[in-house]
């Protein structure tokens, strides 16, 4: 080689390793947010849980300790109201765009199930305002169960329809050669297979669900007492943490941490167990 | 069939009501709710301007930190990591995506705040006080709090979703240039220019969520309805307003006007998702087969 090709070809290799430096140390800086919000969490988080956070109901200004347990139950209602409305539709829907879904019809509704992932909770939230609150004429649980049921729908659709595709096409052909209708090919033998799937990835949706707080804030509004009557405002793990994040109580800020902690325990847990599920599918196939 | 038109209709179900939610101002303000920046609930005067350009501002610094940074993150886990590393840390990124906003805005507020407020702002003040963005008392929160956190955010989506368009480019191309002897990051170039689109379409996306992000901004923006030069300074934007104002809007008038930058949210983040949407589509479309 003559020296200047040299040159040139140690730089090409000296640029090559300062970009796959720079890339790396992208990834190392990206991660440096998450590590921190997470061992944050996780500090702030356990030291501060104990049985009075799940059992106990909140105390009064000044008073210190109590729990949330109203919280969680508020939380766990709004999710069943959000999931009563939300998952028949979307899991219908996704079937559909699955197995039925080659025309325009289909392919414009998977647009729109993937542009309204895309919108707002807080947008959602007003919605559900105008839909349920304003007719009620109070706040209630159903009209934050509403808002979650919205929030839901787009993402379990495209779960559905993506953990159906998944099934191979040999056993559509085989339910159908022994001359089983098409409906019930889709109902008896796709479904059931791809049932893990989708359970899995509506328990995800979910979890994703109870971590939203934006819509929450003006429909199912918060409530510092028992309450499971779903035309009443109805308490909440994220408003709380809302609620209590911005006071000036050491006692309550500890139990917002708490409560986040609990939250990212949950969507954690089940991301990894959604993660396990569709690998062992992608690996039979 | 029905369900999926359940689906459908549901989009415009939700634009018609927040249109006739909004009636009250959209009649009496016009267009000039969007250009005014008053924000007085007292005098039933409403202006929007300082809340778009809040959101506008705060998504458009987000995305400044965040695109390069996810670019290369997504660089290197579709190009350069080696397969047991890619996919622990993929996972890692999108479950950065799935942690709730409130969490996000937790850790912002006592966190990312005090650490503005005593260590950068400060020493942004003192070295490169001469700008204008950096001028005036840290508080800690305002504008450059809400981007700081927004690019935390907006990183996972950008990555991720630009990882997937990188990955759907044939290895065909990477052959190629690697047998032209071409280094791997010679290699790289190439592909990037094949997935510009696709990065732009995932670029689009990120935006779409910062535009419309609200718990995290509510809580350390500082929820002041102004437009200030200096990044230091409390801002306000339209999700957050939302999320404050709402439940105290006692007149008919406040809710509506309320509900008219709900819709702007809305109509905002329909097209940019739209168009991300459309982007990312084309370009996986046309590498699958």
């Amino acid at each position: 080689m003559k020296k200047d090709e040299k040159v040139y070809f140690y730089w090409r290799k000296a640029k090559n390793n300062a970009m796959i430096l720079f890339s790396l140390a992208c990834v190392l800086l990206a991660l440096v947010p998450l590590i921190l919000i997470f061992s944050y969490t996780l500090l702030q988080g356990i030291s501060s849980l104990n049985i009075d956070f799940f059992i106990q109901m909140p105390k009064p200004v000044g008073e210190s300790g109590g729990g949330m347990a109203n919280a969680l139950v508020g939380t766990g209602i709004l999710l069943g109201i959000g999931g009563l409305i939300g998952l028949p539709v979307s899991i219908m829907a996704g079937i559909y765009l699955a197995e039925y879904g080659d025309n325009p019809f289909a392919a414009t509704v998977r647009f729109l199930a993937d542009v309204l992932s895309g919108i707002p909770s807080i947008v959602v939230g007003v919605v559900a305002y105008v839909l349920v609150v304003l007719p009620m004429k109070h706040f209630s649980a159903l009209a934050g169960g509403v808002a979650l049921a919205i929030l839901m729908i787009p993402t379990v659709t495209r779960t559905t329809e993506e953990m159906i595709r998944l099934v191979p096409h040999s056993f559509r052909e085989a339910g159908l050669a022994i001359g089983i209708p098409r409906w019930k090919t889709t109902l008896r033998i796709i479904l059931p297979t791809a049932l893990k799937g989708i359970t899995t990835g509506i328990l995800l949706a979910i979890a994703r669900a109870a971590g939203e707080t934006a819509p929450l804030l003006f429909t199912a509004l918060g409530n510092r007492f028992w309450s499971t009557a779903i035309d009443q405002p109805i308490a909440s793990l994220t408003v709380f943490i809302y609620d209590y994040s911005k006071s000036a109580f050491e006692d309550w800020i500890r139990q917002a941490w708490g409560a986040a902690f609990v939250l990212i325990a949950l969507i954690f847990v089940l991301s990894v167990i959604f993660r396990i599920v569709t690998r062992s599918r992608y690996a039979e196939h | 069939m029905l369900f999926a038109f359940g689906v459908l209709s549901l989009v415009f179900l939700m634009g018609y009501e927040m249109y006739d939610g909004s009636a009250l101002t959209i009649a009496k303000f016009g267009w000039n709710f969007l250009g005014t920046s008053t924000w007085d609930p007292v005098q039933e005067n409403y202006g929007a301007f300082p809340l778009i350009f809040g959101t506008l501002l705060s998504s458009f610094l987000a995305l400044l930190i965040a695109l390069p940074l996810g670019i290369g993150v997504a660089i290197f886990l579709s190009e350069l990591a080696p397969r047991w590393l890619e996919r622990p840390l993929s996972f890692l990124v999108e479950l950065l995506a799935a942690i709730p906003s409130i969490v996000y805005g937790l850790w912002g507020l006592f966190v990312l705040v005090p650490w503005l407020r005593l260590i950068v702002e400060p020493w942004l003040g003192s070295n490169l006080g001469a700008l204008p963005f950096f001028k005036g008392p840290a508080y800690g929160f305002g504008m450059l709090a809400a981007s700081v956190i927004l690019s935390v955010m907006v990183l996972p989506i950008i990555a991720s979703i630009s990882r997937d368009v990188l990955q759907a480019i044939p290895g065909l191309q990477r052959e190629a240039a690697l047998g032209l002897g071409a280094t791997r990051w010679e290699t790289t170039k190439v592909i990037l220019s094949s997935a510009k689109s696709g990065i732009l379409g995932a670029t689009l996306l990120g935006l779409g969520r910062a535009v419309g992000e609200t718990m995290a901004v509510t809580l350390v923006i500082g929820n002041r309805s102004q437009i200030s030069a200096s990044l230091f300074s409390p801002a306000y934007s339209m999700a957050a307003v939302i999320a404050n104002e709402f439940t105290e809007a006692t007149s008919s008038m406040y809710t509506s006007a309320l509900i008219e930058i709900a819709l702007v949210l809305f109509v905002m983040t329909i097209i940019l998702n739209a168009l991300a949407r459309l982007i990312v589509w084309s370009v996986t479309k046309r590498f699958k087969r």
